[in-house]
């Protein structure tokens, strides 16, 4: 039996993984998980405060302080319900979020000592449940009716925002149709973020859950190809949800960058995530097996693009990045994770040529060596080269990860939609309507590349003001 | 989405054929140049195909593949009645037409099904099209009848001289535009060499020289980039840029480096396919 007892001094609860030498070789899940103690344990550090802090930092408005509340007291399925009362994917959120920066960020036990564990609580619980079952658990039904039938309400993408957007809509009665390009759903999440992080059971069971809620996926429609926003207009969708990504990545416009052996991140992570390339033969999409791999960049992206790299047999891999290791916008968990397994850091550098062999396959690159000058507009320290040091890296593969901007296809089949001077959606920040009456647009096509959180933030806002127009 | 195959021919047999296929969601939008990605099986890679015909009422699209790998050859072992597990699109930005005066279109191989789309879209727009199709010999020329019935001309050259004039599309190519001065855009789809060979040929007449790039793509729409290629020293996504740029600027041997840096695994995937099914 756990101590139900208020503990807010005990340290807090470590998160149980893989050793690093063993999953550095396999995609199994890195952390395992709390068990039902551990728990406990940790829940029964949170102070309850009268004024939560942990709550603002959170773009979901998790009632963060009641589902700790529920959970210390062992009421699972109540704490349950009130996370999925406002996050409809409490077991990606609870593995992906930031939370470092934003609940467990503002959580006054780590002013002195280690904040709660919010994350790895709400991960517990979601995972205590099969979401199958969240309908029935939410509501009391085993299939969810959609009382609203006569209203209808497109989202184009199905990544975190849609899916938030869809989740919120669905529990009030509203028919949701998902629009998706690829073949598979989740968006980012299944093709961007690796099993070893967020594993794909986890996302289906979370699509199947808004499944049993009555929303309805197309998979194979392309926004702005297979169907526009004039399409759904026409077709009588009382509201739209533009929630297609900032999927377009970035290259550094450097010699050697079309070389055999140069990927985006993109390429490379939608190859072995969606396409399972790492089970090749098995999975027909090939994979790429190079010996030393430089990784281009200082955020998750990078940090996944280099663990997938050494699970693949890579003997070398290197994060190249202009600044250092405080500077890195990655999580701090996998940046951790990344060290603990072997991934080697060539900080303070940045690439300026990609040399290649007689056959135009990247063979090394070069890159500049960097020191760090006055900080600039965005607070952080700015790289400077240092004039004439250069060093020479041997590569066989270099991966960018230097980010990605705004996807023209739907835009450009969609003219009167308003963009702003970097080439996203301008959206209204209270309700997050576009330019077009009655069609919203969240995640990164608005903000640019952000979190799974930030984007399942501007969801839920579309979708409140979608349901205040619609009246449910 | 069931993708059902209404009609399938052996245009080449065990080699290439034909697929009409249910689609009425793509046959709605699709125009001349776009091209689907195919998932053939659960396990399956994504492949562009170019969409070689529609039909908008009878909401069909048509395919022509050549086998090369794996996923083409278990697309071949679907048949009629059979569905096609995932079929997006239509992908890419449709062939730039308009009325011009003469436009020549070449097409090799089983590229000569793409150039068949294209084609046609020029003869609606008014223009006068002269196709000039090849392949190596007489068995393996597609599309020649469907040619016939709108382009005035038709020439056909084959490596071994079984059917038309013995030689290159490029023989005739040049022979052509010296003769016709007027000619206001030459269209070549086929294989890499040929594509590069037409933009070779048509350089010192001036003609504007469209090509279509079939560069390895994953997700088709401008997310992954294995899809770039160089056009006149700018890096360019076939898949959302393209597939079409101008001959004359595209740098053709990296499209070729690009183009095998798969091969070792297409060849496993293949073999292993070929002993699993005879």
């Amino acid at each position: 039996m756990a101590d139900n007892k208020k503990n807010p001094k005990s340290p807090r609860v470590p998160m149980p993984e893989q050793p690093a030498e063993e999953r550095s070789h396999n995609f199994n899940e890195v952390t395992l998980g709390y068990t039902y103690e551990m728990a406990l344990e940790e829940a029964g550090r949170c102070l309850q405060c009268k004024k939560p802090l942990c709550q603002s930092g959170c773009p979901v408005e998790i009632d963060i302080k009641s589902f700790i509340g529920h959970l210390a007291e062992g009421d699972i399925p109540e704490a349950y319900k009130v996370i999925k009362n406002t996050n409809a994917l409490p077991a990606v959120c609870g593995r992906v979020c930031p939370q470092e920066v934003q609940c467990e960020g503002s959580c006054i036990l780590g002013k002195k000592g280690e904040p709660i564990a919010i994350g790895r609580l709400e991960r517990f619980v979601a995972d205590t449940f099969t979401a199958d079952s969240a309908c029935e658990m939410l509501t009391g039904d085993v299939a969810c009716s959609l009382p609203n039938d006569h209203l209808k309400v497109a989202c184009i993408g199905s990544g975190p925002s849609s899916l938030t957007v869809a989740g919120y809509l669905a529990a009030r009665g509203v028919p949701v149709t998902i629009f998706e390009a690829l073949h598979e759903f989740g968006g980012v999440l299944v093709y961007g973020i690796p099993e070893f992080r967020l594993p794909k059971e986890i996302v289906a069971k979370e699509i199947s859950a808004l499944w049993t809620k009555g929303v309805k996926f197309m998979p194979n429609w392309v926004g702005g190809r297979t169907i526009t926003i004039q399409d759904l207009i026409d077709d009588g969708y009382d509201a739209i949800f533009i929630g297609v990504g900032a999927g377009l990545p970035w290259f550094l416009n450097i010699p050697g960058e079309n070389l055999v052996g140069v990927y985006s991140a993109n390429e490379y992570l939608t190859r072995i995530n969606l396409g399972r390339a790492y089970d090749f033969p098995n999975y027909d999409t090939p994979a790429p097996h190079p010996r030393n791999v430089a990784v281009i960049g200082g955020g998750n992206v990078a940090m996944d693009a280099a663990r997938t790299a050494l699970r693949l047999g890579a003997e070398n891999v290197y994060i190249t990045y202009r600044r250092t290791m405080g500077e890195m916008p990655a999580r701090a968990e996998e940046l951790h994770h990344a060290e603990e397994e072997g991934v080697k850091f060539q900080l303070l550098t940045s690439p300026m040529s990609i040399n290649g062999d007689e056959n135009g396959r990247v063979k090394s690159m070069t890159l500049q060596v960097m020191e760090l000058g006055e900080p600039d507009d965005s607070g952080r320290c700015r790289p400077v080269p240092v004039k004439g040091e250069t060093s020479e890296l041997d590569v066989d593969m270099v991966i960018l990860a230097v980010g990605t901007g705004a996807n023209p296809i739907l835009l450009e089949a969609t003219p009167d939609l308003d963009l702003t001077k970097w080439g996203y959606i301008k959206a209204d920040p209270e309700t997050g309507e576009t330019s077009i009456k009655n069609v919203f647009a969240g995640g990164d096509i608005v903000s640019g590349s952000a979190t799974v959180i930030s984007a399942m933030g501007a969801g839920r806002k579309a979708a409140k003001e979608i349901a205040a127009r619609l009246g449910v | 989405m069931e993708n059902k195959i209404v009609v399938k021919k052996s245009l080449i047999p065990g080699q290439t054929s034909m697929l009409v296929i249910d689609a009425p969601q793509i046959a709605r939008k699709a125009k001349p140049g776009n091209f689907v990605i195919l998932r053939v099986h659960d396990k399956g890679e994504r492949i562009p195909l170019t969409i070689a015909d529609t039909d908008p009422e009878k909401g069909t699209i048509t395919i022509v593949y050549l086998v090369v790998g794996k996923s083409s050859a278990m697309l071949e072992t679907l048949k009629e009645g059979d569905c096609i597990p995932d079929v997006c699109g239509p992908l890419g930005k449709p062939t730039h037409i308009e009325k011009s005066g003469t436009v020549i279109c070449v097409g090799g191989g089983t590229g000569i099904a793409a150039m068949h789309h294209i084609a046609k879209g020029h003869h609606q727009a008014g223009n006068h099209v002269v196709a000039i199709v090849g392949a190596r010999s007489k068995d393996l020329l597609l599309f020649c009848d469907e040619l016939g019935c709108f382009c005035p001309e038709l020439l056909i050259a084959t490596d071994d001289g079984t059917h038309g004039h013995k030689g290159f599309v490029t023989d005739i190519l040049k022979e052509r535009l010296e003769k016709d001065k007027d000619v206001s855009e030459v269209v070549a789809i086929g294989p890499v060499p040929m594509m590069e060979a037409v933009a070779n040929v048509t350089r010192p007449f001036g003609v504007k020289t469209t090509v279509s790039l079939n560069s390895i793509m994953v997700d088709g729409i401008g997310m992954c980039g294995a899809c770039r290629c160089s056009v006149g020293g700018e890096t360019r996504f076939a898949c959302v840029d393209g597939p079409e740029f101008d001959g004359h600027k595209v740098d053709f041997n990296e499209l070729k480096m690009r183009l095998s840096q798969y091969k070792d695994q297409e060849r496993t995937s293949l073999e292993l396919f070929r002993k699993d099914h005879g």
